[in-house]
Formats: C-alpha cells, structure tokens, sequence
C-alpha cells in the first residue's frame, strides 16, 4: 500500500529496477550539483585570493591540491560531461531512445578508460 | 500534498533553459578541446603535468598554469583571445550550472511563492558569481 503512495524507505528505491538509465541519472544529478557547488565557492575564493591578500580564499583553495579531491572532481566532469553528450544525441534524434540501455554501456566504454588513464597518470604523479 | 504543474508550449523560460542546457553543454566541450589542443600545440607537453593541463582546458587562465615550465607566460598562454575565452566557458557553465540546481530544487519545491523566492536567490548568486568570475578574468 506505501508503494502506490510512493512513501518506501531510502535503500528500497535505490533498488527500483531502472538499471543503468537510473544509475546514470543519479550520477548526472551528484556529478552536476557538486560541479557547480565546489566551482562556484572556487570562483569566490579565487577572487578573494587576487584581491584581498589574505583571506579565506587561499584556505579553500587548498582543497583544490588535494589529490583526492581532484580525482572524485575529475569523474565528476568526464562523468557529467559524456552523459550528457549521450543525452544531447538522444534529444537530437529521438529515434535513438530505445536504445538508451546500449548507448549507456558505450558511454561507459568511453568514461573509464579516458578517466581510468586520467587518474593512473595523476595518482603517479601524486606519489613522486 | 503538492502537485507539479504540466509544462506549457511556447516560448517559456523552462523551455529557453532547456535548450540552453544542451546547447551551453556541447559549447562548453568545444571550447574545453580547444584549449587542450592549443595548450598541446603551444608546448604542454614538456612545460607542464597532466593535473596543470587539466586545469587549464576546464579554465584557460594564467594562474591555472602558474606550477609549469612555460617560458613566457605572455607568449600565447596570457592575451585577450583566452580571456575571450574564459569569459564564454563562464557564461554558458555558470548559467548551465545554476540552471541544473534550479531544476533540481524545483522538484522538491512547488508552491508558487517558494518557487519565485528560490528563483531570486538564484538569480542573484548566479550574477555574482559572473561578475566575480568577470573581474578575476580581466585582473589576471
């Protein structure tokens, strides 16, 4: 009876059986929201770095050296980014909707290895 | 309770965003290319890291690349083309950006007053931080 209210708990609709469209729409919602959160304050803190010699700024651009912050930022914008170049093609040409489940498992043919060599090349670096 | 409202035909802002959206992503990807090509034509290949050539092609500004051995920064790194540049990559991903938190916050919020009030909220953060990112452009 709550399923036709909607009202489950949390894990049950993580278990919904929307396969991988669903995964992709969930990442596209946290890889975007963090993208423009962490961005934005960079943008402010940037700015506070240039103008005002001394000030929070620098403090929060500290995060951006970290290099595990720079390897879930870097998933985040390869990530958002081919999904949505797989979404714009869809928009494009509807007829390709059907085929939402294969053109997921390409993009995700596309996303790991541009990210997998992205983070081996930074996390090399990272421990010289 | 609250209900979504359906979605008019016609000109309407959701409709300009959502258009924007896709045209700002794709536009977005194009400028982020050229700035890896011509960071890898102007020589980043032995002046810089990957992490520093990152930066650069999410943001091609000077000070993204300040940790590199670029001889002369003001030699092609450092000019009113990249700030042209810079100023685009802002526009459309600041203006994607706060759009995607509109939307998301729409979601969760429909009565008409909160609508408008987390709409202004958002208007006035995504105009800050234009001007800000504007003038961090210019004084770099």
């Amino acid at each position: 009876m709550s399923l036709l209210k909607g009202k489950v708990s949390f894990w049950t609709a993580l278990g919904y059986k929307g396969g991988g469209p669903m995964w992709a729409w969930i990442l596209h919602r946290i890889s975007g929201l963090s993208m423009i959160i962490f961005v934005a304050i960079h943008v402010y803190a940037g700015f506070t770095t240039q103008q005002l010699t001394s000030g929070w700024g620098v403090w929060y651009n500290t995060l951006y050296e970290n290099v595990w912050f720079q390897l879930y930022i870097v998933f985040c914008v390869i990530f958002h980014a081919v999904n949505g170049l797989r979404i714009v093609i869809q928009d494009t040409w509807p007829k390709l909707i059907p085929f939402e489940h294969e053109a997921i498992w390409l993009e995700w043919l596309v996303i790991l290895p541009v990210y997998g060599l992205t983070a081996f090349v930074m996390v090399q670096h990272a421990l010289r | 309770m609250s209900t979504r409202s359906l979605p008019t035909p016609g000109w309407n802002l959701e409709y300009i965003m959502w258009v924007f959206t896709r045209v700002s992503g794709a536009a977005m990807a194009l400028l982020a290319f050229i700035g890896f090509a011509a960071a890898l034509v102007m020589g980043a290949r032995s002046q810089m890291d990957l992490g520093t050539l990152m930066r650069w092609t999410f943001f091609p500004n000077p000070n993204h690349v300040v940790n590199s051995n670029i001889p002369d920064i003001t030699q092609g790194w450092s000019n009113a083309f990249w700030q042209t540049m810079e100023m685009l990559i802002v526009f459309f991903g600041t203006t994607h950006g706060f759009n995607g938190l509109r939307v998301v916050l729409e979601e969760y919020i429909h009565r008409p007053f909160w609508v408008t009030f987390w709409r202004l909220i958002l208007g006035v953060l995504w105009l800050g931080t234009l001007v800000v990112a504007i003038f961090v452009i210019l004084a770099s």
